[in-house]
């Protein structure tokens, strides 16, 4: 008895949801991103307007300066849904703990000089209150932003920042043997030592900025685009040379996080200037108008980190920070 | 059709960006759908790019990880970091 072999083949009637082949067009094979993102927004039938804000609607495009024909459009290029970025994040936070065990083991920290240590615990450590008001500020975008692909982005933003946070507070628990005086010093620094009080100033009128797309621009971009490079870049370059390369262990993530993170922020602010001239303009003004507050911040932590460079290592931050912008379509 | 090469990859949701690629970065690619396979047949050359497949993937792709879901191909390979070329030439 022989046996054929055969293989019948079966079109899918169907590849998506309509809602995705709406806008994907048909015969597309959509990714998982696109399913998981597209559409989930409620645009209508809200019944009651909020009774904390009854000029507006529960989800309302008017509570930024700032408009979409389509808020979907402003997708991730990273495609993280809360699976894929879960996974990635769990991975790294695998090899950071890694590190920080190995560094902790050894009491490789001990080996820092000890004018780099009192570096580190002035500079570095009471960046937790900026992680936290990161967190904070990316929250509010997440709750009035529209569009799930934005607002999903932004409460993965904000997590991260709350990691990032954690980690600032271990290493500063590393560096005195897991003393909780060093937090309690940290945020002394913070409130009253006049070299954090520009940026404090900045951080909490970034935290009563009502317009989430000023807001974005102000934390994603601006914010985060000099105070990470600066504290993590080119301070942790300085430290290496003076016996602190066990620093870098425990901000590699911060590194990894900020290139990953930029490439995002990068994309968002490219699709909203692309998308009408008034947003352009709308994003270009924003920047100018907050960018000298951001560099008077960033002045005295300069100062101090860097001493006699601080001029130098300042405007190398800004210069890369106008060379995104300016990728990403804007002008100033 | 002696200068014909092909790829065959697997026809699941981690291929799609790959078969994307490779379809657009080649204007002389043939993309024929069989159950759970898509075969890639070209004239003379077939090249795979990695930033093309980074820029449809949205992270980091090794073109090693191409034998994931590879299941046959027809050409000589010429490899490196950026690209993946398929070609009967030496």
């Amino acid at each position: 008895m022989s046996i054929d072999l055969k293989t019948a083949s079966v079109e899918p009637l169907r590849r998506t949801f309509d809602h995705i082949e709406a806008k994907l067009g048909p015969d597309k094979t959509p990714t998982r991103y696109q399913e998981a993102v597209w559409g989930l927004q409620p645009a209508c039938n809200f019944h009651y307007r909020p009774t904390w804000e009854p000029e507006r609607e529960l989800y309302d495009a008017s509570r930024s300066a700032l408009s979409m024909d389509d808020y979907d459009d402003l997708v991730d290029p990273r495609q993280y849904f809360y699976g894929t970025w879960t996974l990635q994040r769990g991975r790294q936070q695998e090899s950071q703990e890694k590190n920080f065990d190995f560094v902790e083991k050894r009491g490789l920290l001990s080996t820092l000089e000890p004018a780099w240590r009192e570096r580190v615990e002035r500079l570095v450590i009471p960046l937790r209150h900026v992680a936290w008001a990161g967190n904070t500020n990316n929250s509010y975008i997440t709750a009035y932003s529209l569009g799930a692909p934005l607002s999903s982005a932004c409460s993965m933003q904000m997590m991260d920042h709350l990691g990032i946070a954690q980690y600032i507070s271990r290493i500063g628990l590393l560096l005195r043997d897991n003393e909780m005086t060093v937090l309690d010093d940290a945020k002394a620094l913070w409130m009253d030592d006049p070299m954090w009080q520009p940026m404090r100033a900045l951080m909490e009128e970034s935290m009563v900025t009502r317009d989430w797309g000023e807001l974005f621009v102000l934390q994603n971009l601006l914010i985060d685009g000099t105070v990470h490079p600066l504290v993590f870049n080119r301070f942790d370059a300085e430290l290496v040379q003076h016996g602190g390369a066990v620093f870098s262990m425990l901000t590699e993530f911060m590194n990894d996080w900020f290139a990953e993170s930029t490439r995002w922020v990068d994309a968002v602010v490219k699709r909203l200037a692309a998308e009408s001239d008034a947003n352009k303009a709308q994003l270009e003004s924003w920047i100018t108008g907050w960018l000298p507050r951001v560099q008077g911040a960033l002045q005295p932590l300069g100062d101090y980190a860097f001493a006699g460079r601080a001029a130098e290592v300042i405007d190398s931050v800004i210069d890369e920070l106008q060379g995104r912008a300016q990728k990403a379509g804007l002008n100033f | 059709m002696a200068d014909k090469v092909f790829i065959a990859l697997q026809n699941n949701a981690d291929a799609q960006p790959i078969i994307e690629a490779i379809v657009d970065d080649n204007p002389g690619a043939v993309r024929s759908d069989t159950p759970g396979m898509v075969k890639i047949d070209c004239a003379g050359r077939l090249v795979i790019r990695r930033e093309s497949i980074e820029e449809r993937m949205g992270r980091d792709f090794d073109l090693q990880e191409l034998h994931v879901n590879l299941i046959s191909l027809g050409g000589n390979i010429d490899e490196d970091d950026d690209e993946f070329v398929l070609s009967w030439g030496v």
